[in-house]
């Protein structure tokens, strides 16, 4: 496929959570190509304890 | 001197390479390093702390996806680091970005989980981002940085 009879359309989610970036080449009205970057901020994480006795 | 009530750091740290045992072990063929995994899960799943293994129930599915997932890399054991006398955080991260190269995944995703599949597929965690579909393209999932503070699994006294 010639390249150039490709749309590209590029665009980017960022907050709290993740930083993600896009890509699509689109053709004739048609998307062909769509690829997704996240970059994952956010931690999962459990709090313990020692119960005390007093 | 004097004491401080605490759980010990270095514990939190040991339960991450399964150390200790109050229950009833699994059975290890050898004290290597697990093998761990990462299923892409749809919007409409319900993938949460209720979730004890891998499941198909609610996963993508689409050309060049392959059911359970890709393997998740933990080249850098878990670190176990003190803030003070009663707190601490043992913590770690996947050593490498987890990607899911050239599919086509028509439904809308948003979470992903990460399971030992050397212990059963157990789950170990599910982590959200924004819904995502892909195109004959590739999906990937960085890591944040593996420290105190923003590693991608922890456990922390405070």
């Amino acid at each position: 496929m010639d390249d150039s009879l490709l749309e590209k359309k590029e665009g980017f989610v960022d907050n709290d959570n993740e930083h993600t970036t896009w890509v699509e080449y689109w053709h004739e009205g048609e998307l062909v190509h769509r690829s997704v970057h996240v970059e994952l901020k956010k931690s999962v994480s459990s709090v313990v304890e020692a119960a005390s006795f007093n | 001197m004097a004491n401080t009530q605490a759980m010990t750091t270095s514990f939190m740290g040991e339960l991450m390479t399964a150390t200790h045992n109050f229950g009833t072990a699994p059975v290890r063929a050898t004290g290597a390093t697990d093998a761990f995994k990462a299923a892409l899960y749809l919007a409409s799943a319900t993938m949460n702390a209720a979730t004890t293994a891998y499941t198909v129930t609610g996963e993508v599915s689409g050309t060049g996806y392959s059911a359970g997932g890709v393997a998740v890399t933990f080249a850098t054991p878990p670190t176990a680091t003190n803030s003070s006398a009663t707190a601490g955080v043992a913590f770690v991260t996947p050593s490498a970005s987890i990607t899911y190269t050239t599919v086509t995944l028509s439904t809308a995703f948003d979470a992903v989980l990460i399971y030992n599949s050397t212990q059963s597929n157990k789950a170990v965690s599910v982590h959200t981002f924004g819904s995502q579909t892909i195109t004959a393209g590739t999906f990937t999932l960085t890591m944040p940085a593996n420290t105190t503070s923003t590693a991608l699994i922890r456990l922390a006294t405070t």
